[in-house]
């Protein structure tokens, strides 16, 4: 069996980073309907689903803040390996 | 002539051009992740604006008006008025002997005039064939995902008055 192949740093930094958009992505599609039902749900007057649907929106939020620190550590490390 | 000689040894189109393919998909590639983070605050904010509008929601008060009178539209008939301000646009149909109902004209789809099709008893909407139940207001085909906004009818004497708005 042969040893897996190591790839360069950049290359599994931009990996890392493709994954991480690819989550984004999906969770953005996500807020953007909830933000359209919600819309339409207070236009005909029921406004008891406003608050759950600003509490997902904004887990989902920080879910994809929390994405984008990790692609901006990956980014430094990366960085920081190339300056070596 | 030392002035005139570049400090680099590099090719003048590489300073020119100076940034790799690579590298340069990858910057850009960060900034879309900045980007889709951004949109997604804004769908957050978004919400929240809703939901401070949900809070702080204060049912209107509506004018009564009389808008038309008892007898003045044959059953299966149709009466157009405005309410509550001109702007707003109202249908009226006489559905009984002494059943009246009322709904805002306007499509809740993309706001096209509806209208009473007497033979299909049903209110339609001519732009996406949204069609809605003269009955209750509530969509019964097409594209349109919330019922008509109702006018609450009242009767006093030979008037049918106006009073408010149900969405």
């Amino acid at each position: 069996m042969q040893p897996p192949v190591e790839l360069p740093p950049k290359t599994r930094g931009l990996t890392a980073i493709a994954g991480a958009m690819a989550l984004i992505a999906v969770l953005l599609i996500v807020q953007i309907w909830l933000l359209s039902a919600a819309l339409e749900s207070f236009l005909a007057g029921h406004r008891h689903t406003a608050l759950p649907a600003a509490v997902f929106s904004g887990v989902m939020f920080l879910v994809c803040l929390g994405l984008y620190l990790f692609v901006d550590r990956v980014d430094s490390e990366v960085r920081s390996g190339e300056e070596r | 002539m030392n002035w005139l000689r570049r400090a680099s040894s590099e090719p003048l189109w590489k300073e020119e051009f100076s940034v790799h393919t690579a590298d340069e998909r990858y910057v850009t590639r960060r900034q879309l992740t900045k980007f889709l983070v951004l949109t997604s605050f804004g769908m957050f904010v978004g919400n929240i604006w809703i939901l401070v509008r949900s809070l702080f929601y204060k049912t209107p008060s509506y004018s009564q008006r009389p808008v038309a009178r008892l007898g003045e539209i044959p059953v299966g008939g149709v009466k157009l008025f405005t309410y509550p301000t001109k702007e707003d646009h109202c249908i009226m149909v006489r559905t009984g002997e002494n059943e009246y109902v009322s709904y805002s004209q306007k499509c809740t789809h993309l706001s096209c005039a509806v209208y009473y099709s007497q033979t299909s008893n049903r209110l339609e909407c001519p732009c996406h064939q949204g069609f809605f139940s003269v009955k209750d207001g509530a969509v019964l085909q097409g594209p349109p995902s919330r019922p008509l906004p109702r006018i609450v009818l009242e009767t006093r004497g030979e008037q049918l008055i106006a009073v408010g708005v149900e969405v």
